[in-house]
């Protein structure tokens, strides 16, 4: 699919971060970030470490509060202005969910309990805050069902129907990361944020991951923002990439787009850089075998220069 | 005005010996981030030791006072020293990596099993001190209302603001108090550029008991009667204290223990004696829920 | 299936035994304690008289503390050479426990029908029934509070000011007011969850630690309070003059003014002291065993599950929308609401209370009844209930050294095994069929 005939046909905009700003103290951690993110859409937000992705997940979820910025969902034709949303309230209110860098299941609990958690509140609002739960009426009875089946639905999707019963934290780290993914969907999200969710998968997990993904984009009318740095799931499955660099946007387009901005390559190898880690600009170099010359010179000349101080 | 500066003197000394036990909450909480709840039986355990103490060098023959003080004093800190070393080992060190309410229930049980300990060993009953330090002298006289200033409020005092700077300096120049800040700050991170975390840990909670000890000893000399159950409230309120004064901060744990003598004795001089222990609840409560960082902490902003 | 249980691992090869560092460490160990214990074992004070206190010698005390630390640790160490893994050491307890949590149906009902038998079996007395109360008054109140411990994962250190609302509440009621038990217990529990929520609401949001201190301030408040505005609540000499509980309305007494039945007339028996004891027993016993119900019932609604979830990972729970506040008001109302009908019992049964009662040791014995038990397991908080209110009864030594074992229990479940004695937790919900087995 190409994203840019995508975007100008049927673009809809879910998120729309405008002049985005995060200090603690002196440190400006989120520096005057602006992006859109859309529906049916995944957009990824790339940079190195420290450039201030999970701080911007982090205030588009309720976990800090901005120091500036206008953070606008739209939700059912209506604008939300998430910066004024109190925190927990922003996942029922706007429809954000979100996973973490380091999983955050309920690790005590049964998979098919953290899937059945992430539905508290329309539960809650059958059970009658509990009391038409405590007497057993019908009505409670059939929203706990329809959980269960909502539930079962993701769990079918991400293959752990046979481990439901599992304790969450006995399962292998890849069904974690899916699992995780799952209860955030359980939610009904209308946005789904991913913390670095291919963080320590293999390659075949990794795979699975992206189908996983472009499934989800396929099926579900949904937008999903994602953080990561294995460029095979971002280059592979983003519509959109977004890339930080020492908390400021450096570049926001096409995948292409950004692979040949020299900003972007710039970042990921860094100047005068001895120990800079050549793997970023491998995997970007790989991405694209045909165009040699899109590595810009600028890259040739610091390539050259970190061969030099080989030896 | 005489009357206020009473208690103004008598806030000062009760403030000296809540901020020598705030300083060991404070410091372990600095660096293994959990409240010692045992901590005030440590100082209830110091104030026995130093009891017994006083009598084995009674029977021995050692009266002269400033001597028998110093001894006293050596024996007590070694002793519970030796005390907040084993608390350490037994019960907080296995629980280093376990769920979060782990290390405070452990501390809530070490606690009962102190005070039942001394409970069962010395006896339930107050233990009696005859007035080891006498005399005073008058500050002021002013319609009829004297203010005295005993030597012992005098000695306590002193003393205190000693160990304090005595403390700040081994905190700050020493290779340990370095240690111990780097685990502060980062105890992974320390342990990798070769610091023995267990022994800085180990020796902070020493520390803590040391200073817990001077403390109970003070306590002794000062009210002459105490029993196995002192450290419980003088806990709470010395952790009212290194909260008030900004948990992890030495200096806030002092100035919180001073604060809280002082609004303990305003409040008892001036309102009533019964609530007086309510007045030091309530200040925890309140900076709890309104200032949870204290007046010289650092604030804490939550990782996600 | 759950894949908690720990892989089967067959110890092949015996490690060798390197004793010189592990004589050396016991020795160590042992050396520790003789420190430790010559002050304070070895000096004992004692009341001379005239405010003079005397020292006794039991050095040889000081001799036995070593050698046994110096023994234990040895053992111990040997333990963890021989058997280095800690599932194979756990194994044991573990499949116990496992296969005593499956079995939890049969229990409940062979407990459920020993303890309505208990009254009238040919060995009991009414020493044994004032006992089997005494257990069930501290199972309700460690039900209580496991709601708030066990599954929301809120220490509470102050319970045992729900529970004296509770009994305070009672005690106003029935004997200015004339309120029957009955009528007074919504009334309790009513209060006692209200100040469940004003106390609650400030501080529920404060992290582990300094929520458990909170608490515990302001269960100290509440007994300050009570010792000390007399005027209503009677200060250090309490309430007395309670009205003893009435079968209905039937009063237990050998006899009664005008006009009035008692329970012995009524039922066409001989008057007998123990029938209000039994009565008593089958109230407490019906309260608990209600409030057990309504715990298993409510685990397996959303407010319950939400409660566990809060405890496993609260950020997650933001995360998904839950309000972490009224998630953790809620449990803190409920369970102060069954600290306030214990209290309300336990203040007619006695006919009597004080502030005396409702120290901060006692929040530390239900805390340890809970701990022991396991965090949220209900049989474990009726073993540990048994446990505690049993063990004086074998003995002087034992009643002396209650606390004393108990602190230490609490010490020793936290490092071997943090989840408790009943340490296995039953998913509210399942997908799939119920294993077997």
């Amino acid at each position: 699919m190409n994203s840019a005939t995508t975007a100008a046909e049927t673009a809809v905009p879910l998120l729309a971060v405008e002049h985005l700003t995060m200090r603690f103290g002196g440190l400006i951690a989120v520096d005057d970030v602006s992006f859109t993110a859309y529906r049916d859409e995944i957009t990824a937000i790339i940079g190195p470490n420290g450039a201030g992705k999970t701080t911007v997940f982090n205030c588009l979820t309720g976990f800090y509060r901005p120091s500036t910025g206008r953070l606008a969902m739209h939700k059912n034709g209506e604008i939300l202005r998430l910066e004024r949303i109190e925190g927990f309230r922003i996942a029922r209110r706007a429809g954000i969910a979100r996973t973490f860098q380091n999983i955050r299941l309920f690790a005590g609990m049964t998979g098919l309990e953290n899937l059945i958690v992430a539905q508290h509140n329309p539960l809650m609002k059958a059970s009658g805050f509990s009391l038409a739960g405590l007497l057993g009426l019908p009505r409670y009875r059939s929203a706990e069902q329809a959980a269960v089946e909502r539930a079962r639905h993701w769990l079918d999707r991400i293959g752990l129907t046979d481990r439901a019963d599992w304790l969450a934290a006995s399962l292998p780290y890849g069904a974690q990361r899916r699992l995780e993914i799952a209860r955030a969907l359980c939610t009904g999200p209308a946005l789904l944020c991913l913390d670095e969710p291919a963080a320590g998968l293999n390659p075949r997990e990794s795979a699975e991951l992206n189908e996983l993904l472009l499934s989800i984009r396929a099926e579900e009318r949904i937008g999903i923002l994602l953080i990561e740095h294995d460029m095979s799931v971002v280059m592979g499955i983003s519509d959109h990439v977004i890339v930080l660099d020492y908390g400021r946007k450096i570049a926001d387009g096409t995948p292409a787009e950004v692979r040949a901005d020299p900003e972007v390559i710039r970042a990921y190898l860094g100047e005068d850089d001895v120990d800079g880690s050549a793997a970023p600009a491998k995997a970007v170099a790989q991405q694209q075998p045909q165009e040699p010359a899109a590595v810009s010179s600028q890259g040739q000349a610091l390539g050259s220069r970190f061969r030099e101080n080989d030896g | 005005m005489a009357y206020f500066l009473q208690q103004l003197i008598n806030g000062l000394t009760l403030g000296s010996i809540y901020g020598l036990i705030a300083i060991g909450y404070t410091m372990v909480y600095g660096i293994i981030g959990m409240i010692n709840f045992a901590h005030g039986e440590i100082y209830m355990i110091g104030a026995f030791i130093s009891i017994i103490a006083f009598l084995v060098l009674g029977l021995a023959g050692l009266t002269y006072v400033p001597l028998a003080l110093a001894v006293v004093l050596l024996i007590t800190m070694f002793f519970t020293s030796i005390y907040g070393w084993a608390v350490e080992r037994i019960a907080y060190r296995p629980l280093r990596g376990s769920f979060r309410l782990a290390p405070l229930i452990s501390a809530i049980g070490m606690s009962i099993f102190l005070q039942n300990y001394v409970q069962i060993f010395q006896g339930a009953r107050v233990k009696p001190m005859p007035p080891i330090v006498q005399g005073g002298f008058t500050v002021l006289d002013s319609g009829g209302f004297a203010v005295r200033l005993s030597y012992l409020q005098l000695f306590i005092i002193l003393l205190t603001l000693a160990l304090m700077f005595g403390f700040t300096t081994l905190i700050a120049a020493t290779p340990l108090g370095r240690a111990q800040r780097a685990c502060e700050q980062d105890m992974r991170m320390a342990s990798l550029l070769g610091v023995n975390v267990d022994r800085v840990i180990s020796l902070t909670f020493v520390m803590g008991a040391a200073l817990a000890a001077v403390a109970g000893l003070m306590v002794t000399l000062y009210y002459g009667v105490i029993d196995f159950f002192i450290g419980f409230l003088a806990g709470v309120k010395a952790f009212t204290a290194a909260v008030l004064g900004g948990i992890g901060s030495l200096p806030g744990a002092m100035l919180g223990g001073i604060l809280i003598g002082l609004i303990e004795a305003f409040w008892s001089g001036y309102f009533s004696v019964e609530y007086k222990d309510v007045s030091v609840f309530a200040v925890l409560i309140l900076v709890l829920v309104f200032c949870p960082t204290g007046l010289l902490g650092r604030p804490e902003v939550e990782k996600v | 299936m759950t894949a908690a249980s720990g892989l089967a691992v067959s110890q092949a090869v015996k490690p060798p035994v390197f004793w010189a560092p592990l004589l050396k460490d016991a020795i160590v160990a042992g050396f520790v304690a003789v420190l430790l214990a010559l002050p304070l074992v070895g000096l004992q004070t004692y009341d001379v008289g005239g405010g003079a206190l005397g020292i006794r010698t039991h050095f040889d005390w000081v001799a036995i503390a070593g050698a046994g630390v110096f023994c234990g640790r040895l053992g111990l160490r040997l333990l963890h050479q021989l058997y280095p893994r800690r599932t194979s050491r756990n194994a044991a307890l573990t499949s116990l426990a496992a296969w005593g949590s499956r079995q939890v149906v049969p229990i409940t009902i062979a407990g459920i029908a020993f303890a309505a038998a208990l009254p009238f079996l040919p060995s009991s007395s009414r020493y044994l029934i004032d006992l089997g109360t005494t257990v069930l008054i501290y199972v309700m109140l460690g039900w209580g509070l496991n709601v708030v411990v066990g599954l929301a994962g809120l220490l509470d250190l102050g319970y045992v000011a729900f529970y004296a609302v509770g009994a305070y509440t009672f005690a106003l009621l029935a004997r200015d007011l004339g309120f029957s038990f009955w009528e007074a217990l919504p009334f309790s529990g009513l209060v006692a969850a209200s100040f469940g929520i004003i106390l609650g609401f400030p501080v529920l949001r404060l992290r582990g630690d300094y929520l458990a201190i909170v608490t515990l301030g302001f269960g100290e408040i509440i007994r300050i309070v009570l010792l000390n505005w007399a005027s209503a609540t009677g200060g250090p000499n309490g309430i007395s003059d309670i009205p003893r509980p009435t079968f209905f309305g039937l009063p237990f007494a050998r006899s009664a003014p005008e006009g009035v039945t008692t329970f012995h007339q009524f039922f066409g028996l001989e008057f007998s002291p123990e029938h209000r004891v039994i009565f008593i027993y089958f109230v407490i016993l019906a309260m608990a065993l209600l409030t057990n119900a309504f715990t298993l019932r409510i685990r397996k609604l959303p407010i319950g599950r939400a409660w566990e979830a809060l405890r496993e990972d609260e950020v997650a729970c933001r995360a998904l929308g839950i309000n972490p506040t009224t998630v953790k008001l809620s449990a803190f109302a409920i369970g102060a609401m069954f600290g306030g009908f214990a209290g309300s019992f336990f203040a007619t049964r006695q006919g009597f209370i004080s502030p005396e009662s409702f120290t901060f040791i006692e929040s530390a014995t239900i805390l340890a009844i809970v701990v022991l038990g396991g965090m949220g397991s209900q049989l474990g908080v009726v073993l540990a209930a048994i446990l505690l209110v049993s063990l004086p009864e074998f003995g002087r030594a034992f009643a002396e050294f209650r606390m004393l074992i108990f602190g230490a229990a609490m010490v020793g479940v936290m490092v071997w095994r943090p989840r408790g004695l009943i340490s296995h937790r039953a998913p509210t919900l399942r997908l799939g069929a119920d294993p077997a087995g």
